[in-house]
């Protein structure tokens, strides 16, 4: 309660020393504001390159028939359409969203010196989906594409550049082991991943890739289905990844009625390898950005403690009137406290709004191709809070302390 | 027969200042008693010690040798806390230099030690206000002390030095920057004050100020070189 009485007095001596007070909060603004802008862009960037990161499948299960142990392939019985149709049963396969099936075959486009040789993959619509493919021209296969079996195709960037010479391709027809396809889309420019070179393959439907780029291997039927190159499972999320690979493996292991002891004849890869750089990625920013934040804290704190010094210094002759005419140490003490703390908070509290008012702006400027998030924490939000807080009090009560010690005519004649 | 104990006992006191090497004596071995309801004049020149002497008396300064006894108490055994107690409800002090807050207004400036005496606002305004008619400035509470005059600042020094109702008043040349005549009414409350039972010590270089006086202590180069008392003046029929 007796607390209550010092804060009309700090009101009144903040209100009295306008410039002082505003170089105090300024320090304390400018800390704040720099701490949460840098922290935000930095949050933001990070949030966005672990979104990219996800973007590129970390929730895929890549199955395919064979096992690679000890850097030796042993064969398995090849995957069917009949693997794929019981993966895609959601009560027995709670944590997978989807499979989708591959078949893959490698093909020389055009003859003689020219050729190329290009990857042709047969797949659904929701291959695009699962790979996140984008596209630069026309559109991905359909439903109706597949379930009819037209001849349409999907080609990557290069290839259209091969063929077309960067031409609108959509339309244009495309050899492809001596028959027409017609081109529907282009994929847009992504170079390599996990799953080789995007940018010289053409996708065309499952069912006619199965009919028409027979192959021995993997066999083209087995026990009268036809087969599949791989499975790409796409599992719920990434904490359920393990839970999905279970079960497909349980699902695959009985289809193929394998014994307790015998091996999986199968390989279910992920990409966890993936995951584990987008966590050390997400580390290295996290300890950049602790840095950045710590500098600007520091820069924030060093501002703060320069005007406290310089203010209360001056200051010392003040302490010692009232020192004379009856203060005790605690008076002057709880004094400086309400209006350090005063400073300083309401100081923070405008370096908050900055901050959020600068994301805005920061924002504003942001496009597509070039997307800027601003992400302000609480806990960016606390810390800057309570070290400008902690800054303001430390270096607004220390002079203010060896100030009480002094005699008061000692105090005074302080210049 | 034993009369009350003084308000003020020093005994061989000194005061040196260490500038670089060499010490310079303020105050050399001056033994001073001070009785209740005394009215006492310091004089000499300048650089005598007197303003060293009243901030030891007012407990802003220490000694650095001998004994400063108030009240049959020693000064250097009491604690900062009861030195600041004492401060603020005994002893009222006029700066020399008047100290006042740079930037409070007369009112402010009275009302401060009220203020740590722990007096209500209200009441604190209000004795505040009173003090400050006293010394003839009524007008000017809202004023702030650029916006006051050399003299005006002075009297609003002795207003916040009135303003407790001390039992002892510590003056530091307290008319050295008014006029005669407003030196005539400063004195005058003083004097009423001191017919009400204050202590009064007061500085000054005015030889009629200090004739006013009843007694007359002149201090030379840090020593006391005479102490001399007068009979009260004629009591007014
Ligand atoms: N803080 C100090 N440091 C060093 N010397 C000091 C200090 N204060 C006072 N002195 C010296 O002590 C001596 C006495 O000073 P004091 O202020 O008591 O004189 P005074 O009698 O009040 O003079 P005046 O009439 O000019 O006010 C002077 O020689 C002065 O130079
Ligand atoms: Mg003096």
């Amino acid at each position: 309660m007796r607390l209550l009485k010092y804060f009309p007095l700090a009101v009144e001596n903040i209100a009295v020393r306008k410039l002082r007070s505003f170089l105090t909060m300024l320090g304390v603004i400018i800390g704040v504001a720099s701490v949460l802008t840098t922290l935000g862009i930095g949050r933001g960037a990070s949030a966005d390159i672990m979104q990219d990161i996800a973007s590129e499948g970390l929730t895929l299960l890549i199955v395919e028939s064979g096992t690679n142990s000890d850097q030796t392939w042993t064969s398995g019985q090849p995957l069917t359409m009949a693997d794929v149709a019981a993966l895609s049963d959601p009560s027995l396969h709670p944590d997978i969203v989807q499979a989708v099936p591959l078949y893959r075959q490698y093909i020389h486009l055009g003859t003689g010196n020219t050729s190329r040789f290009i990857e042709v993959v047969g797949t659904t619509p929701a291959y695009a989906a699962i790979h996140n493919l984008e596209l630069t021209q026309g559109r991905f296969l359909t439903e109706q594409e597949i379930a009819q079996r037209t001849k349409s195709v999907v080609i990557g960037a290069d290839v259209a550049q091969w063929q077309f010479a960067g031409a609108d391709a959509v339309g244009k027809s495309l050899r492809i082991t001596n028959e027409p396809y017609t081109v529907v889309g282009v994929l847009r420019k992504r170079g390599w991943d996990r799953f080789g070179n995007m940018d010289i393959r053409a996708v065309i439907p499952l069912a006619v890739a199965q009919d028409r780029l027979r192959s021995t291997s993997p066999a083209h039927r087995h026990r009268g289905e036809y087969t599949v190159s791989e499975i790409h499972v796409n599992a719920v999320s990434i904490e359920r990844l393990d839970a999905a690979a279970r079960q497909v493996e349980q699902t695959l292991r009985l289809r193929r009625v394998l014994t307790e002891d015998e091996p999986n004849d199968f390989n279910i890869d992920n990409q966890a390898w993936l995951l584990e750089t987008a966590n050390s990625v997400a580390a290295t920013l996290t300890a950049f950005l602790a840095g950045i934040g710590a500098i600007s804290l520091l820069v924030g704190g060093i501002g703060i403690m320069n005007i406290m010094l310089v203010s209360v210094t001056e200051r010392t002759s003040e302490i010692g009137l009232r020192k004379a005419v009856g203060a005790h140490n605690r008076d002057i003490l709880l004094q400086f406290l309400v209006e350090a703390l005063m400073l300083t908070l309401v100081g923070g509290l405008i370096g908050i709004a900055i901050s959020y008012g600068l994301a805005e702006i920061v924002k504003s400027f942001s496009s597509p191709d070039f997307p800027l998030v601003v992400l302000i924490e609480p806990g960016s939000l606390a810390a800057a809070l309570s070290v400008s807080a902690v800054c303001g009090l430390l270096f607004g009560l220390y002079p203010a302390i060896r100030a009480t010690r002094l005699d008061p005519i000692e105090a005074l004649r302080h210049e | 027969m034993t009369g009350p104990p003084p308000l003020i006992e020093i005994r061989n006191l000194t005061r040196t200042y260490n500038i670089g090497r060499t010490a310079l004596h303020a105050l050399k071995n001056v033994s001073l008693t001070i009785e209740h309801g005394e009215y006492v004049a310091v004089v000499g020149t300048s650089g005598s010690g007197k303003s060293t002497l009243l901030n030891i008396l007012g407990l802003l300064d220490r000694p650095t040798e001998g004994t400063y006894n108030i009240r049959k108490q020693d000064a250097g055994d009491l604690t900062d806390r009861q030195r600041t107690t004492l401060r603020n409800r005994e002893i009222g002090f006029v700066f020399q230099e008047f100290n006042l807050l740079a930037r409070a207004t007369a009112r402010r400036q009275a009302e401060l030690p009220l203020f740590y005496a722990g007096v209500s606002r209200k009441e604190s305004r209000r004795r505040a206000l009173n003090a400050l008619a006293q010394v003839g400035l009524a007008d000017r509470a809202d004023h702030r002390p650029e916006e006051l005059s050399g003299g005006q600042r002075q009297r609003v020094a002795i207003a916040r030095a009135l303003v407790n109702s001390p039992s002892l008043l510590l003056a530091d040349e307290p008319t050295g920057a008014i006029d005669t005549q407003t030196g005539e009414e400063v004195m005058a409350l003083f004097e009423q004050r001191h017919l009400e039972g204050l202590t009064l010590l007061i500085v000054t270089h005015d030889r009629e100020i200090a004739a006013r006086a009843r007694r007359i202590i002149t201090l030379r180069d840090g020593a006391v070189i005479s102490d001399e008392r007068r009979p009260a003046p004629a009591a007014a029929p």
